[in-house]
């Protein structure tokens, strides 16, 4: 403890500071009214804006293409193995604990990915998952990234967990969910 | 009256009752779209073509809604809240004509339900007993917030009550009647918002506080009362206070229309006479509550010590002041026939010396002591 404990937290700076110079007690009324006037000016020129609004099931806007904002996906390298080496680093790092990985060693006569281990099961529950991408910077071979398949809406909680052979497969393109083809 | 004035009579009743329920329902759509048209968006969509029908499937989905009551409310007052909040908001709209009139069964039918030779204390009267409402509904919720937000509401109507009577005073002087078709009908060669400018500026800006919409809805300030004086209310005993809310503001924008807008007055064609008063008074009004979904769109909330003092500091005597002009310009020619060099000069005077006796008020801080503190 100090003698001084508003030192500790910082207060004395505000205490010996000059005090706020007086305001001018009088009102402006002219521009007050003005300012108001203003206001309601600034805010009527927004009626004839376009509006920003996208009418989504109606009118589906493409995301930009490099977006990650929807659901992931497991790549492969060109030889078609997959990339994904079973290490849990995507798991370790999931701060919602939504990822599940068994990880195996691969059979050197017929590898699923190169090198010594693979993913058994990979699988992401969508109703744990909070998008930070912290799995996509944890993974070493950039074996899991995102994608914008944003429309991710299901009828149970099985459906929500993702599994392997899902996430291999890249998102159908928007509109043609079938969560969303069902809400048509 | 025989048996078909009073079957003409319940007609007009219940036509009005469920237009006014219509035009609510319409009402809060349209506030929806405008205030979305002035932040870019679209508004509500899904409910009917361009979701014109979403305050019907609100008004449903609250209908059906169970009706929570909590365990420290006192249930009779509790109960009797919401309807003293939706009955006067009806009853002021009573004495409003929104039209000429048609002949049926070869009997003149006004567009109004009463032609009070009272009309305005009328409308006065039943905006305050919409205050009973708000205070009973706080008070016997058993609850912190909803009281402090009816004793916060009660405050504030009551005194913009003074400012909004006194707007009312110097139109009815004006127009020398307390009758509201009289005003209508004194209004046939100017408007009254030409000469009565400031008191229908007065009157909007009370009108506003009256029916607690925002910048002045500090009784439903949601970031600090959660929802005032309603907190505790759900389902179909919510619904009617939000309908008293927009009846009330219905009804403040067809007073003001009446007063200061030549009610029903417009430029008519020949064929349907008695449609196009009727269009007339509902563009004025619509026009109205568009300038109040603008200031609600632009302005936020005041804090509660500046409405007090704005209330009383400013609009309280700057409608005194104006009642005093009026009175000026009414009664002197009758005292001192018509010289209009000599009462132009003695307004004048008049005016400047008025003027520079409550120059003060209108040029003071609300806040002055606050600033001493600070």
């Amino acid at each position: 403890m100090s003698d001084d404990p508003g030192r500790e937290h910082g207060t004395d700076e505000i205490e010996r500071s000059e005090p706020a110079p007086r305001e001018d007690p009088r009102v402006d009324v002219g521009g007050s009214v003005g300012a108001i006037a203003r206001g309601l000016g600034t805010v009527f020129k927004q009626v004839f804006r376009r509006d920003v609004t996208e009418r989504y099931p109606e009118q589906i806007v493409e995301p930009p293409p490099r977006s990650h904002i929807g659901r992931h996906l497991l790549n492969r390298h060109e030889n078609g193995l997959e990339k994904c080496i079973g290490c849990e680093l995507c798991a370790y790092a999931c701060p919602a604990d939504a990822i599940w990985v068994v990880g195996e060693d691969n059979d050197p006569q017929s590898p699923v990915s190169p090198g010594e281990r693979y993913a058994k099961d990979y699988q992401i529950d969508y109703l744990r998952c909070i998008m930070c991408g912290f799995c996509v910077e944890a993974c070493p071979t950039r074996a899991l990234t995102l994608t914008s398949a944003y429309e991710m809406s299901f009828t149970s909680r099985e459906d929500a967990v993702f599994t392997k052979e899902q996430l291999l497969e890249p998102p159908l393109p928007l509109g043609t969910a079938p969560g969303t083809q069902e809400g048509k | 009256m025989d048996w078909l004035d009073w079957l003409l009579l319940i007609v007009r009743v219940a036509v009005v009752f469920f237009a006014l329920l219509l035009l609510v329902i319409l009402l809060v759509w349209f506030e929806r779209k405008t205030i979305a048209d002035m932040q870019t968006r679209v508004g509500p969509m899904r409910a009917g073509p361009r979701g014109i029908l979403v305050t019907l499937a609100d008004g449903i989905k609250l209908f059906f809604k169970e009706g929570i009551t909590p365990t420290l409310v006192d249930r009779p007052v509790y109960a009797i809240a919401p309807v003293l909040a939706m009955a006067p908001a009806f009853l002021a709209f009573a004495v409003v004509p929104f039209g000429t009139g048609v002949t049926v069964f070869g009997r003149e039918i006004p567009f109004q339900i009463a032609d009070l030779n009272v009309g305005i204390l009328w409308i006065l009267a039943m905006t305050s007993l919409g205050v009973y409402a708000v205070v009973l509904a706080g008070w016997s919720s058993g609850s912190n917030y909803p009281l402090l937000g009816s004793i916060r509401s009660s405050a504030q109507m009551i005194s913009y009550e003074v400012g909004m009577g006194l707007a009312l005073v110097a139109v009815l002087m004006y127009s020398g009647s307390l009758r509201m078709s009289e005003i209508v009908s004194s209004q046939d060669t100017v408007w009254n918002v030409i000469p009565q400018f400031p008191a229908f500026v007065i009157y909007l800006i009370a009108g506003l506080a009256e029916t607690n919409r925002p910048p002045f809805d500090l009784a439903e300030a949601e970031s600090e009362l959660v929802a005032g004086f309603h907190t505790e209310y759900s389902g179909i005993k919510f619904a009617m206070f939000y309908l008293g809310e927009y009846i009330n503001t219905v009804t403040v924008a067809a007073v003001a229309t009446t007063l200061w807008l030549g009610g029903w007055r417009g430029p008519a064609p020949d064929f349907v006479p008695w449609l196009w008063p009727l269009l007339w008074f509902l563009l004025k009004v619509i026009l109205i509550i568009y300038v109040y979904v603008l200031v609600r769109a632009t302005l936020p909330r005041i804090r509660y010590d500046r409405l007090m003092a704005f209330g009383w500091k400013f609009l309280i005597p700057f409608g005194l002041v104006w009642v005093l002009a009026t009175g000026a310009v009414v009664v002197l020619p009758d005292v001192y026939g018509r010289r209009p060099v000599v009462i132009g000069a003695a307004i004048l005077v008049g005016a400047v010396l008025v003027l520079s006796l409550i120059w003060p008020l209108f040029t003071r801080s609300s806040g002055r002591e606050e600033v001493a503190r600070a």
